[in-house]
């Protein structure tokens, strides 16, 4: 072939790859306030990213059914926004890829045990909407190796899972303690907990939940495993949302508000029916019997009735997922028992 | 495209550029005639330099359009940008380093560069002992004895069956059922092997190690300058001086008498079980150990089968002539099977070589922090994930083309040379 003929080729590909470069240049994303509830409603479909791998929080059952506390949080999320929580979609996410996921709208809700910090709501383009569970860092030891306190844990290897603000803890913890240690970081959560439980390190170490849960799913084994009585640091879990949606933003924070207001009036899942006939000023708007508070977050009326119905108030959450892995309600408790779960009124 | 062939190179010759005269010797009468541009489209030059001109504007034009895409999304999503988490304060734990790092002091820069060698690590000592080890298992695939030769073929087939990735667990998880350091297995009381790795002493260093170790690099090139000495000694007399003896001196002697001169220090740090773990020594850990040995028996596996093609290019005449000279098969194989068969060798090799180095990012699953650990860790903590990922590129890029570079270089040397 001649050169004039190879040109005869390139000048119409090129051209068109030319005008198809203008014309992606001439195309923005869009970025109204409520963009991800239309798109959502949509698609008739709630992409919430949790673990998968943590029982308590995000585990499938023998059916394949999700069950945690993060996956009732999707759920409960889902019923707001759509009335119907088999809606949600459960994405998978590993401790590194979960803000990627978000920010990218793989995923539209973050529910996966993630500590609420000022560098991730700085850096991050993320909000946190709402904490729901209270957890601090803490160290699984054997009992085999004799050791009853974190202080003792000087020149020890750690499994812990990089990207997670645990070993930011744990770093600066040793730091204060003036203790070395030996990080082992693993990303895959089975690796790691395998690695402790060869014998690899000396201690595991990640949130106190996850590590309650975990000793729990050892089953006749776990009375090998002791949970050490130090919690370094502060780890509040939130549920996590992009910025710049405030509407949605909104919709979660005042699901999580609508389940509060539940377990205070002692409304449940099984008794919500009964309450429709109330004359309670306050459980009538959570109810949407009047005033318009769903209208105002741009949600059905009766979106906490749909919540409630779907999975609960706040405590029943709880009960079902944390307490049979025997971590007691503590600091998550509602704020008229001494806990930390306070709801702004709904008027 | 056409490449930009103006006018002084004339007509283009086909698959091959015109090469320049280095004497000047090339005689007017054998070069084309100069031509002018004309500034018209059916002028050959003037159409090459407008579409090169058209490409180079369209590549810019998507490379600008995708700079400022991101920029404006990442501005429009408010997740920070730029580089700048490169001097903050790291905080994040590294377990293994070639060089002193402090998570309360030490920035992501470092983090990074200690990722980079990690990374290296593994690479550089990866790729030797993936040579060797191929080298002979595929030497011995051609090996007349019948178990050595079905061994390896054996050894090939089943390495390159299974996935890298499951090799690396394999490996992991067979170093974590070693005993913990307590019951550790040990030679003495110097090596001890547990499911932290190896402990093994470490020699204390002083200046006088430091001063004997110049005098070994100085014995190398000492031997290689007596070494260029004694081929033209030999292409000029006939009789070639020995070799052996001056190396030995230089290169063994030399650093001897001076670490001697300077007192002879020799003291070992001996690894002791304290509290959780060895301290004192030096330390194989078992991530590395696992990662490691994963790359060499796998990239062994293919770099055996380049050897074995590489000599079985090699025509039997060459054999046959060998041996007609009197020359012993190993003799053969050294200097005449061998450097020819390099030649077929290396190319393929250089792919094996990029192999090894980008398959070394799989150490993640197993725990070792080479760059793409370290580099995901940073990402996670700052959020900043294009910058991270752009890092972890650029340091891939700037290793395989270094080994490319290197590689092609080689290539070109032991190119077969037309006299």
């Amino acid at each position: 072939m001649t050169r004039f003929a190879r040109w005869g080729f390139g000048a119409p590909i090129l051209a068109g790859l030319f005008a198809g470069v203008l014309a992606i240049g001439s195309a923005h994303a869009d970025g109204s306030g409520s963009a991800t509830m239309d798109a959502t409603r949509t698609k008739g479909q709630l992409a919430c990213g949790v673990s998968g791998q943590v029982p308590g929080f995000s585990l499938p059952d023998s059916q394949g059914v999700m069950r945690g506390l993060d996956a009732d949080t999707c759920r409960a999320v889902t019923a707001a926004v759509l009335g119907d929580a088999a809606k949600v979609k459960f994405v998978p996410t590993t401790a590194q890829n979960r803000f990627t996921a978000l920010q990218s709208g793989e995923i539209d809700v973050l529910s996966r045990s993630t500590t609420w910090t000022l560098g991730r709501e700085g850096n991050l383009g993320l909000n946190f909407a709402w904490v729901n569970y209270y957890d601090g860092t803490g160290f699984l030891v054997k009992k085999a190796a004799g050791v009853k306190s974190a202080k003792e844990l000087d020149n020890a290897t750690i499994c812990v899972q990089p990207g997670t603000s645990t070993e930011l803890a744990i770093a600066d913890y040793f730091r204060v303690n003036k203790m070395k240690f030996t990080p082992i970081l693993i990303q895959e959560l089975s690796e790691i907990q395998g690695a402790f439980l060869s014998g690899r390190c000396d201690a595991y170490s990640t949130d106190a939940s996850a590590l309650a849960t975990f000793r729990f799913s050892q089953g006749p084994k776990a009375d090998d495993l002791v949970l050490l009585p130090d919690i370094i640091s502060k780890e509040p879990l939130g549920v996590m949302v992009r910025k710049g949606d405030d509407k949605w933003f909104d919709m979660v924070r005042w699901t999580f508000a609508a389940m509060i207001v539940a377990e205070e009036k002692g409304i449940t899942q099984a008794n919500v029916d009964t309450f429709l006939t109330s004359t309670d000023p306050e459980t009538r708007r959570l109810l949407g019997l009047e005033g318009d508070m769903g209208k105002a977050l741009g949600l059905d009326p009766k979106f906490a009735y749909n919540v409630i119905k779907a999975v609960g108030n706040l405590g029943e959450m709880w009960d079902r997922n944390i307490t049979p892995m025997g971590v007691p309600r503590g600091i998550n408790n509602l704020w008229t028992k001494g806990g930390l779960q306070y709801a702004p009124p709904m008027r | 495209m056409a490449g930009l062939d103006l006018a002084t190179s004339g007509p283009l010759e086909r698959g091959g550029r015109v090469k320049p005269d280095h004497d000047g010797s090339l005689s007017a009468a054998r070069q084309a005639p100069k031509r002018r541009i004309r500034l018209s489209w059916s002028d050959p030059a003037f159409r090459a330099i407008v579409w090169q001109i058209v490409i180079v504007g369209v590549v810019l034009a998507i490379g600008w359009y995708l700079f400022s895409n991101t920029n404006r999304n990442l501005s429009a999503r408010r997740i920070a940008t730029g580089f700048g988490f490169l001097d903050r304060v790291a905080g994040i734990p590294i377990g293994e380093s070639l060089i002193p790092y402090n998570p309360a002091e030490d920035t992501y820069g470092r983090a990074l560069w200690i990722g980079v060698l990690n990374t290296l690590k593994v690479a550089v000592i990866g790729v030797v002992l993936a040579t060797l080890l191929g080298t002979l298992i595929g030497i011995g695939r051609l090996s007349s004895n019948w178990l050595m030769a079905k061994l390896t073929a054996f050894y090939v087939e089943t390495i390159r069956d299974i996935p890298l990735l499951l090799q690396l667990l394999f490996w992991y998880t067979m170093l974590q059922g070693l005993p913990a350091p307590k019951q550790s297995w040990r030679i003495g009381d110097a090596i001890f092997l547990s499911n932290r790795g190896i402990r093994v002493p470490y020699l204390v260093w002083e200046s006088a190690h430091t001063w004997a170790f110049y005098g070994f690099v100085a014995g190398v090139i000492g031997t290689y300058l007596w070494n260029r000495h004694a081929n033209a000694t030999q292409e000029r007399t006939g009789v070639r001086p020995a070799v052996w003896p001056v190396g030995l001196a230089a290169m063994l002697g030399l650093p001897l008498a001076i670490w001697g001169v300077m007192g002879a220090p020799l003291a070992w740090e001996l690894p002791v079980l304290r509290g959780f773990n060895f301290q004192g020594g030096g330390t194989v850990s078992p991530e590395y150990f696992a990662l490691l040995a994963g790359l060499v028996l796998y990239t062994a596996g293919y770099i055996a089968e380049i050897v074995r093609s590489g000599i079985q290019a090699i025509a039997v005449g060459q054999w046959e002539a060998a041996g007609a000279l009197g020359l012993r098969r190993g003799a053969i194989l050294r200097h005449i099977v061998l450097p020819q068969a390099l030649r077929v060798i290396i190319p393929p090799m250089t792919s094996q070589y990029l192999n090894l180095t980008k398959n070394s990012s799989l150490a993640v699953a197993i725990g070792f922090q080479d760059v793409v650990s370290i580099a995901n860790t940073t990402l996670n903590q700052t959020g900043q994930a294009v910058e991270g990922i752009a890092v972890i590129m650029a340091v891939y890029l700037t290793i395989s083309l270094s080994i490319s570079l290197f590689m092609n270089w080689y290539n070109a040397r032991i190119a077969l040379v037309g006299r």
